[in-house]
């Protein structure tokens, strides 16, 4: 399972990349591998407004559908529209061409609480552990 | 993220396991038990099957014997089944159902020398040794041979071939729906030509410890075929691809064979059996409810629970749904009122904030190849 050091993670299996202003996130490897084969990504829209915690969208894998949560407040820049196609982007690259949504952040930042890699590792050991 | 039904650390294993975990598969709780759900791709492992051949362990599924000279008289007074005067070799698909007439369990019927072994769901194996051990008269015995049968089935296009090498000619040679007692690798073994998917295919259930050998002549016979393990994950998608109920989703005790469309199951007969009146009342009234199919588009993927609408009215849930990996979109079956079963257009699936245009599909959304290689429909 890769969780790549640079990266910030979430409880709900998200990771962040964060640069000056943006954020941008998707689902981790951890995620991609749980829901399976994932045949549709619905994201927003340019300009629309996420909330921390709020749904930003849906994944649709063949067996079971997940949310998007935002975890952080702004307004979407960009989304990856490659995933309209190419879903399967996200299983095959969920760090990389997988990526979903990229938001310019608000000033002070509003941001769910981040796990380092360490951490999220830590998390999903022992959500291993429990299932 | 993926929702786990049952968590008991102490799930049960199939003899099978070690070799799944080797192949890569993902172990998941399952009825009890853990069994793997994938090893690559539900998508994959569909079109294997699909368009070649495919193992599944289904040692989960659970086995009671019935022995003894009231053996016949039993079956067709306990079940839907009609076996008394039926020979050696005969498997039948019927029904359960408790005394108001719901299903208390989906099952097979086999016909064997000196006793009748039905093949029950793995979540109702315990319920149902309860009920029939309770409800058997005269001189029967009811045994759970759940913990010393294996199983696993056999299916795709390139089957024969595999069954041919592993088993033999006689079993490659079953029809539809017959079984045999034969030798699978050498080991004893009852074979039928039957599945839970749609594709020609075949099932055999063999000693708990023989099964790993089996497997690995099964892998081996068929790898001229790029055989492949087939998780349940793929087998609920090929089950749902074909309409095929699934007992706890699509029937429960509270549904009667009629609204279920399983008429068929209940074998006309002279005698008394169980759920009888219920179920002839059931039938004269007409359901209030039944079960159809409806396909979606391409990115509409409905999920059990989901409101059906008929003219922007609500008329029913689905209770098995998901993506078809064979048809490209999202299926559904669900219950909607009786008096909108048979419409046409108008049907749509409420998703999340929108409404999902359906279209109803009657019979299976893939046609079935169960009686050869695509050629002969079911």
């Amino acid at each position: 399972m890769r969780i790549p050091e640079d990266l910030k993670y979430t409880r709900e299996h998200e990771w962040l990349l964060m640069e000056e202003g943006t954020v941008t996130y998707g689902i981790t490897d951890f995620a991609q591998s749980e829901l399976g084969d994932i045949v549709f990504v619905e994201l927003p829209e340019v300009g629309d407004a996420v909330t921390v915690n709020d749904t930003s969208g849906t994944i649709e894998a063949v067996k079971t559908v997940a949310d998007i949560f935002s975890p952080v407040s702004g307004h979407v820049i960009e989304v990856n529209e490659r995933l309209v196609d190419d879903p399967d982007l996200v299983n095959r690259d969920p760090y990389g061409e997988g990526w979903m949504i990229k938001v310019e952040v608000e000033d002070p930042p509003e941001l769910v609480d981040l796990l380092s890699a360490d951490e999220y590792n830590g998390l999903i050991e022992q959500e291993q552990a429990n299932s | 993220m993926q929702e786990s039904p049952e968590t008991r650390p102490d799930s049960l294993r199939s003899p099978l396991h070690e070799l799944h975990i080797e192949a890569g598969g993902k172990i998941v709780p399952f009825a009890g038990w853990r069994m793997p759900v994938q090893y690559t791709s539900i998508i994959e492992e569909c079109k294997t099957v699909r368009s070649r051949v495919g193992l599944f362990d289904v040692s989960h599924m659970g086995e009671i014997e019935i022995t003894g000279p009231d053996r016949f008289v039993e079956v067709d007074r306990i079940m839907t089944a009609k076996v008394t005067g039926k020979s050696n070799g005969v498997v039948q698909y019927a029904l359960l159902l408790n005394d108001e007439g719901g299903i208390i369990d989906d099952i097979l019927v086999y016909i064997r020398p000196g006793s009748i072994l039905l093949v029950v769901n793995a979540a109702n194996k315990d319920k149902d040794f309860a009920w029939i051990s309770s409800r058997v008269r005269g001189d029967a015995r009811v045994t759970d041979r759940s913990s010393e049968i294996a199983q696993i089935a056999v299916q795709g296009p390139r089957s024969r071939d595999v069954i041919r090498s592993v088993v033999g000619n006689r079993a490659a040679a079953l029809d539809y729906y017959r079984s045999l007692e034969g030798k699978a690798a050498g080991h004893g073994a009852v074979i039928s030509r039957t599945g839970y998917t749609g594709e020609l295919g075949w099932e055999i259930y063999c000693g708990w410890d023989q099964s790993p050998a089996i497997w690995r002549a099964l892998l081996e016979a068929g790898a001229e075929h790029d055989v492949r393990p087939i998780g349940l994950g793929a087998r609920d998608s090929l089950r749902m691809e074909m309409a095929y109920c699934l007992y706890g989703n699509d029937i429960d005790e509270n549904t009667s064979p009629v609204e279920a469309g399983l008429r068929w199951l209940v074998r006309a007969k002279k005698d008394d059996y169980i759920g009888k009146e219920p179920y002839l009342a059931a039938k004269r009234e007409g359901p209030k409810r039944r079960l159809i199919g409806l396909r979606l588009g391409p990115r509409e993927i409905p999920r059990p629970g989901y409101t059906i609408l008929h003219g922007g009215e609500e008329v029913g849930t689905v209770t098995s749904g998901g993506f078809s990996p064979t048809c490209g979109t999202g299926i559904a079956l669900g219950y909607v009122r009786a008096d909108r079963a048979d419409g046409d257009e108008d049907f749509s699936i409420a998703i999340r904030r929108r409404r999902a245009d359906a279209e109803i599909v009657r019979g299976s959304f893939v046609p079935s190849s169960v009686k050869g290689g695509g050629e002969e429909m079911q």
